[in-house]
């Protein structure tokens, strides 16, 4: 059983509020004590997925899950899916607007820099059945650090 | 070297952080793209961007990014402004170029986000 799971909503297309969700993830976890190397890699993660489903995908959540061994992060839309993650997961490829742009994003680094960040990324999408993306990072055994 | 050295070195304006002019700051990184200051190893560092939006402050915020700076003489809206202020990230505003900010900086010992020269 997990320890705690907390779940964020996520709005499509809402640019001024994109990224509060990942913000209330760090916040959450910076209450809980993890180390601080750990909370950035989690909020950078959830911050790129967040806004992959606010500029491409729909409506969905962003969730934090901690286990004794390990804290899963998801991100799930009900958007368009991903018609080729293969290609999607390449650095550089990207199917942004000038609108995302404009924020600093859409240069195809989000998921390339999820799986960087990650211990590991599963990403599971079909065309029009929306996505979701979960990343595991695995935790030190108490007592150890990383 | 301390933010204030750095609102010199870029005859720049305080926008917020007064009370953080003896931060000491050793790296930069300058772009436009986001995910590259959320790639690279930018915690603690100087930012400089054109852009003003608000996902400039939530990336600082994400990437733990010390200080942001405004270039061409930019100044965010207010919403801006204020969501820095409750965070503590200090902002400035640069009258000069990207180009010409990071020249000076450069000039000025400072190094990249790996701590390249």
């Amino acid at each position: 059983m997990s320890k705690l799971k907390k779940s964020f909503h996520v709005k499509a297309r809402d640019f001024i509020r994109a990224g509060e969700a990942s913000i209330n993830v760090q916040n959450l976890l910076k209450s809980m004590n993890f180390d601080p190397r750990l909370i950035r890699r989690v909020a950078i993660c959830g911050y790129e997925g967040e806004m992959n489903a606010v500029m491409h995908g729909g409506d969905g959540n962003l969730s934090v899950e901690v286990d004794t061994d390990r804290l899963t992060l998801e991100i799930s839309d009900e958007g368009p899916g991903i018609e080729d993650i293969e290609l999607a997961m390449q650095a550089g490829y990207s199917t942004a607007n000038d609108d995302h742009r404009e924020m600093g994003f859409g240069a195809g680094m989000g998921l390339p820099n999820m799986k960087k960040n990650s211990d590991q990324i599963h990403i599971e999408s079909q065309k029009n059945l929306g996505t979701v993306v979960r990343m595991i990072f695995f935790l030190p055994e108490e007592g150890k650090t990383n | 070297m301390k933010l204030e050295e750095i609102l010199k070195t870029l005859n720049a304006t305080l926008l917020v952080g007064d009370s953080q002019l003896n931060k000491e700051i050793s790296r930069c990184g300058a772009s436009d793209l986001m995910s590259d200051i959320l790639a690279a190893l930018s915690e603690d560092c100087l930012l400089l961007t054109g852009l003003t939006t608000v996902q400039v402050i939530r990336t600082a915020m994400v990437a733990g990014v010390g200080a942001v700076v405004f270039v061409r003489g930019k100044k965010p809206p207010q919403e801006v402004i204020d969501m820095a202020k409750a965070q503590g990230i200090p902002l400035i505003s640069s009258p000069y170029s990207m180009f010409v900010s990071c020249g000076r900086l450069h000039a000025s010992n400072l190094t990249g986000l790996d701590g390249k020269r």
